[in-house]
């Protein structure tokens, strides 16, 4: 909403574009330096309190550092090496494996991604239609918010073997999971962004003899977008954490969550694989929340950057 | 004058209490107006005399407690459903996510307008506030009087018979408020609408009527109500006029005479 506010000046759209596109590189280039800093501190540590470093990047030390300190979490067993974990994506995943370890992660990444797209898209449309109906009663609002925040509190975990037992040992079980974790902030997110319209706007509607659908349309849902997507920002990585948590109790084959479960039985012998496999669970939910932040930018490329919830 | 024209706005002793019994605020006592067609009149007071109140009960954004309210012959709620009212308020409520031209379509979509008539419409308003440049151009990357013009060709959009304006340029400098004050006489002008004004700018009350109501506080009602006879078109010109600063010097006693009766009552 404008209010008679100062004015910005003629900022161009074409200028827009390029601030974006700008700001997608400068986004992708904060990330790198994040993770370059990461690694750093890590290797760092094993530096200091590590195992015996015989090698690094693949280069043989002669002679080998000790580490001055000898700390249990930070030798080799409990934290690999950065490039013993890089590594292990490009080996066989097993012994008898055709396929590489990053192969085989990506493969799951997508089975995993699957199921949790599917839910997040469920959740979303439930979490709106949820969010519209408590807009238009305040009754409804008033009966069932407190169910709906008492639905989240229920252990995830605790939930994902009924709904398995239920639905089947497959993908739908997941989505259904997911869902359930994805609809809740799109709810709150969503009664707050519909109600979010200028009182003068609704009046404006009024002076217009606007219909409830008119309004919803062409003010409540626009004016509700930005909400709309911070909280589907915080659903893009809930839902891959939800269906990765309904996958590795409940022995959903196929995606990271029974890849996490394998890798973590062969964690004394091969520690970097499941640290590669958690890497694998981050990345697809930062590849996730990145698809969506591309469509927010899409859908809010008009607006002024109000709105910072 | 003109009693062989039908009032646009027929008030008759219309009262309008806030809050429940016991601690309630009188917001507007007896009140009686009565507007005809082509006409502009302002509603003058203090903060609190409820001239926002009664422009909302003329355009049933509030219904009053007692009394009755007639628009074009009708109720104020058929008068709405019927389309008969354009709305400026002080901001100019514009929506971010449309260009300019979208804002002002917007009441052309509601009342479901071809396509085609509409884009012609919204041509000929932008024209009418000239912003036919800015026509594709966001809200925001307008000026605070650019943002109300387009406001303002937005109510004029479905040709309402009645134009509402809730201190529409209150948050303009002076500059560009006696600029839009003679861009709205033009627009009224040219278009023959009948508007009620709400300001508490005295000589922008003066410069733009044919009759300043004058309103007081605590209970809200109508002090005087004064005609302004200055020549039209009115221009910068009439701002120099001996007529005009003795209806400012008038509207101003009214206000205070209502002031006073208002706080000895």
């Amino acid at each position: 909403m404008t209010g008679a506010t100062a004015p910005f000046g003629r900022r161009a759209h074409v200028g827009g574009a390029l601030t974006t596109l700008g700001g997608i590189a400068r986004s992708i280039l904060a990330f790198v330096v994040v993770m370059l800093l990461i690694a750093i501190v890590w290797e760092s540590a094993k530096w200091i309190g590590g195992g015996i470093w015989r090698e690094a990047f693949g280069v043989a030390l002669d002679p080998p550092h000790m580490p001055p300190l000898r700390i249990t979490q930070l030798n080799d067993t409990n934290l690999p090496h950065v490039w013993e974990v890089i590594g292990a994506l490009f080996e066989p995943a097993t012994r008898r494996s055709e396929f590489s370890l990053f192969a085989v992660l990506l493969d799951a990444a997508i089975f995993t991604w699957r199921g949790a797209a599917i839910g997040f898209v469920l959740g979303a449309a439930i979490g709106l239609a949820l969010a519209i109906l408590f807009v238009h009663s305040g009754l409804l609002e008033r009966a069932l918010v407190p169910y709906v925040i008492a639905s989240q509190t229920v252990p995830i975990i605790a939930l994902a073997p009924m709904v398995v037992l239920w639905v089947g040992r497959d993908w739908p079980s997941v989505a259904i999971i997911s869902a359930y974790l994805t609809f809740f902030p799109v709810t709150i997110a969503g009664i707050r962004g519909l109600k979010s319209p200028d009182p003068r706007a609704l009046e404006l509607m009024r002076s217009y003899a606007a219909g409830w659908k008119a309004v919803l349309w062409k003010v409540r849902l626009p004016a509700a977008m930005p909400y709309l997507f911070t909280a589907l920002k915080i659903s893009a990585t809930a839902s891959i954490v939800g269906a990765i948590v309904a996958e590795a109790p409940t022995g959903i084959a196929g995606g990271l969550g029974r890849a996490i479960i394998q890798f973590n039985q062969q964690f004394t012998s091969g520690p970097e694989k499941l640290w590669a496999t958690a890497f694998m669970c981050a990345a697809l939910g930062i590849a996730f929340f990145a698809l969506v932040r591309i469509a927010e930018m899409v859908v809010l490329r008009n607006r002024m950057r109000e709105v910072e919830a | 004058m003109n009693n062989d024209v039908s009032a646009v706005v027929e008030v008759h002793e219309l009262n309008k209490t806030f809050g429940n019994a016991g601690s309630e605020t009188v917001a507007l006592s007896g009140i009686n107006l009565s507007i005809r067609p082509g006409e502009l009149v302002s509603l003058i007071g203090p903060s609190g005399c409820g001239k926002s109140t009664l422009l909302r009960v003329i355009g049933d954004l509030t219904r009053p407690t007692s009394g009755t309210i007639e628009v074009n012959g009708k109720s104020a709620t058929r008068a709405r459903t019927d389309r008969d009212y354009g709305m400026v308020f002080q901001a100019p409520v514009l929506f971010d996510w449309r260009t300019i031209e979208a804002n002002v379509g917007l009441p052309l979509e509601i009342i479901d307008m071809p396509k085609a008539r509409r884009a012609q419409r919204i041509a000929d308003m932008l024209a009418l506030v000239e912003l036919s440049d800015f026509a594709r151009h966001h809200p925001w990357q307008l000026s605070g009087g650019m943002q109300q013009r387009a406001a303002i060709a937005r109510a004029l959009a479905f040709e309402p018979r009645l134009l509402l304006m809730d201190e529409p340029f209150g948050a303009l400098d002076e500059m560009t408020r006696e600029r839009m004050n003679t861009e709205l006489l033009r627009i009224w002008e040219q278009t023959g609408t009948t508007i009620v004004f709400v300001t508490h700018s005295i000589p922008e009350a003066v410069f733009l009527s044919s009759r300043v109501v004058v309103m007081s506080a605590r209970p809200g009602r109508i002090t005087k109500i004064i005609e302004v006879d200055l020549p039209r078109p009115r221009s910068d010109e009439t701002r120099t006029l001996d007529g005009y600063f003795e209806l400012i010097t008038e509207v101003r006693e009214g206000l205070k005479s209502g002031h006073v009766a208002g706080t000895t009552s």
